[in-house]
């Protein structure tokens, strides 16, 4: 598990997130995971459903507060993180009201307020940044149309946009690819493979095994807890994804895996 | 007479119709101060609507009363003991639904209707030159000179938070998670809308009167949503419609010898029904959509 031993590369570290736990009202959600996350790595985040993923997004985000660990993004805490613009989240549910009256390019812009003036006037830049976004989404045809007359997948895309206008440093994407068709799918793997490119950090939690395969650097197998975590290669066991999906339960007491049957 | 005679007499006879109350200074204000009222809460009602605080707005808008009692009893301004009631409720709701486990809607009726009570019970008790009627249902006709300044005041107040924050507020009814990742302090906006809210509800009192402020407050917002997709064109739209029903409630009352809170709102909730009957594209009859 000791990826970076060297303290150059701990510098360089876009995630540290260190012996998080966290519970909802006394009922453990997540507890002892730490992940560490270089620039430049696409990270794939692997659970069953109620793994705690989603969990970890928000804990990394702030949302919920972690009753134990410690969480530095780009080296500073989240809150700063989140004033400097380093992080974008895209959830896994939008959650928001689709028949709010806004077009899809006012939905993308929302990505830049936070590098606007206090009376959020757009730029050219941030224009330019929207227009840029929108078309490595394929959504540019789209963009007068109100949110709430897309489809699913186009919607997600359309969030995905935001994320990318922020032009954050590391972007938290938790199940990007759920509910949507092989098309959308394979324009987000491309998108995720030129992010990375441009040195952006990814983590994106999914279910979907053969994502990981394609693209991950690194992946995380969570149940509750970190089960493993390397390079893709090394990871991806049968062992390790049977410990994963399968048969096993982590002690919550000890930490340690234990057999379940 | 010429017919071209005949016509200008007709124009200048509906002139006279329009201009005739114009003459008199207390339509003159209160044409002022509903005008200024309607834009503001018009304004506002995109947020309320579209953040789903109606409810919160009728609850906002009660509790204000025992605190402009109580302010009127003491001689400080109305719009201070207005502010600290609006506040304090929601702070009141806010804690017994975070120590409790009854249902919000359930907590904001049985806290605003207690402030209500309280309001009733301190006006009948603190004898005072303070009309309950004019609280009740406003008195646009009626308002003092004092309470003219301390109106335009409040409508400045909440026009300048609501454009400078125009955009975060949106953001913030839209998508309150977004705005929290991007480092945006939303515990604040909350806030800043909640006293907004509070501020407009007292300066819809003036106008239409406790009972009804909640209509200044949600309608033109409701007619504004079935008309447009466009937040920017959604605030204009509600602006407006809220001026124009104020101006047509005002002449409607003087014309009518009618009571003028019910006449401004009843031409809101007029509008809204044609908004809702022929909207182009959201009303229920889509007189565009035939073909
Ligand atoms: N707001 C919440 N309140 C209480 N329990 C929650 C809440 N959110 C998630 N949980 C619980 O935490 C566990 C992890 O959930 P989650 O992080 O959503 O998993 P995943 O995203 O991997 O499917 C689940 O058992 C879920 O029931
Ligand atoms: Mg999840």
């Amino acid at each position: 598990m000791e990826l970076f031993r060297n303290t150059d590369e701990v510098e360089a570290l876009r995630i540290q997130a260190d012996q998080v736990c966290v519970d909802y009202n006394g009922t453990l959600a997540l507890y002892d995971a730490s992940l560490k996350l270089k620039a430049g790595c696409i990270c794939g985040l692997v659970g069953m459903n109620g793994a705690g993923k989603s969990t970890f997004f928000k804990a990394l985000m702030g949302f919920v507060r972690p009753s134990r660990g410690k969480i530095l993004i780009n080296g500073s805490s989240v809150t700063t993180a989140q004033k400097d613009q380093a992080v974008a989240y895209v959830p896994q549910n939008d959650g928001v009201d689709c028949s709010f009256p806004v077009s899809v390019w006012d939905v993308v812009m929302m990505g830049r307020y936070g590098s606007m003036n206090f009376l959020r006037v757009p730029r050219e830049s941030d224009k330019r940044a929207v227009f840029d976004a929108l078309e490595r989404v394929e959504l540019v045809s789209l963009r007068n149309r109100p949110i709430g007359s897309l489809s699913g997948g186009q919607r997600k895309r359309a969030f995905l946009a935001r994320a990318i206008a922020q032009r954050a440093s590391v972007l938290l994407l938790d199940e990007p690819f759920a509910g949507v068709d092989i098309r959308t799918e394979k324009l987000m793997a491309d998108l995720f493979v030129q992010l990375r490119q441009d040195s952006r950090s990814i983590l994106i939690s999914t279910h979907d095994l053969s994502h990981v395969r394609d693209f991950c650097d690194v992946v995380v197998l969570i149940n509750k807890t970190v089960l493993a975590y390397g390079e893709t290669s090394e990871v991806f066991t049968s062992e390790n994804l049977s410990m994963t999906f399968g048969g096993m339960k982590p002690d919550p007491i000890s930490g340690s895996i234990s057999f379940d049957e | 007479m010429s017919k071209y005679m005949n016509d200008l007499f007709i124009t200048s006879q509906t002139f006279a119709f329009l201009l005739d109350p114009l003459s008199h200074e207390f339509m003159r204000r209160a044409l002022m101060i509903s005008a200024l009222v309607g834009g503001v809460c018009g304004l506002l009602s995109c947020y309320m609507t579209l953040k789903g605080w109606a409810l919160m707005g009728d609850a906002v808008s009660h509790a204000v009363m025992p605190g402009v009692v109580v302010a009127y009893a003491l001689g400080l301004p109305f719009s201070l003991g207005a502010f600290v009631f609006g506040v304090g409720s929601v702070a009141l709701i806010g804690f017994v639904k975070q120590k409790s486990r009854v249902k919000e809607d359930t907590i904001i009726g049985l806290v605003f209707t207690g402030f209500f009570a309280l309001g009733l019970v301190l006006v009948s008790k603190i004898k005072s030159n303070i009309d309950l009627m004019h609280i009740l249902f406003g008195s646009p006709l009626g308002i003092s000179d004092s309470d003219v300044h301390q109106t335009i005041l409040i409508c400045l107040i909440v026009v300048l938070v609501l454009i400078i924050y125009r955009r975060d507020l949106m953001l913030y009814c839209f998508d309150p998670t977004h705005a929290r990742s991007i480092g945006i302090n939303t515990g604040l906006l909350h806030y800043l809308l909640l006293s907004v809210l509070s501020l407009a509800a007292v300066a819809g009192l003036q106008t239409v009167g406790i009972i009804l402020v909640v209509a200044m407050l949600i309608t033109p917002g409701a007619t504004a949503y079935l008309l447009t997709d466009r937040f920017d064109r959604m605030t204009f739209i509600a602006v407006i419609s809220s001026i124009i029903s104020s101006v047509l409630g005002v002449y409607i009352s003087y014309w009518f010898d009618i009571e003028t809170g019910g006449s401004i709102v009843l031409v809101q909730t007029t509008l809204f029904l044609l908004a809702f009957l022929f909207a182009p594209r959201y009303g229920i009859l889509k007189i565009n959509n035939l073909n």
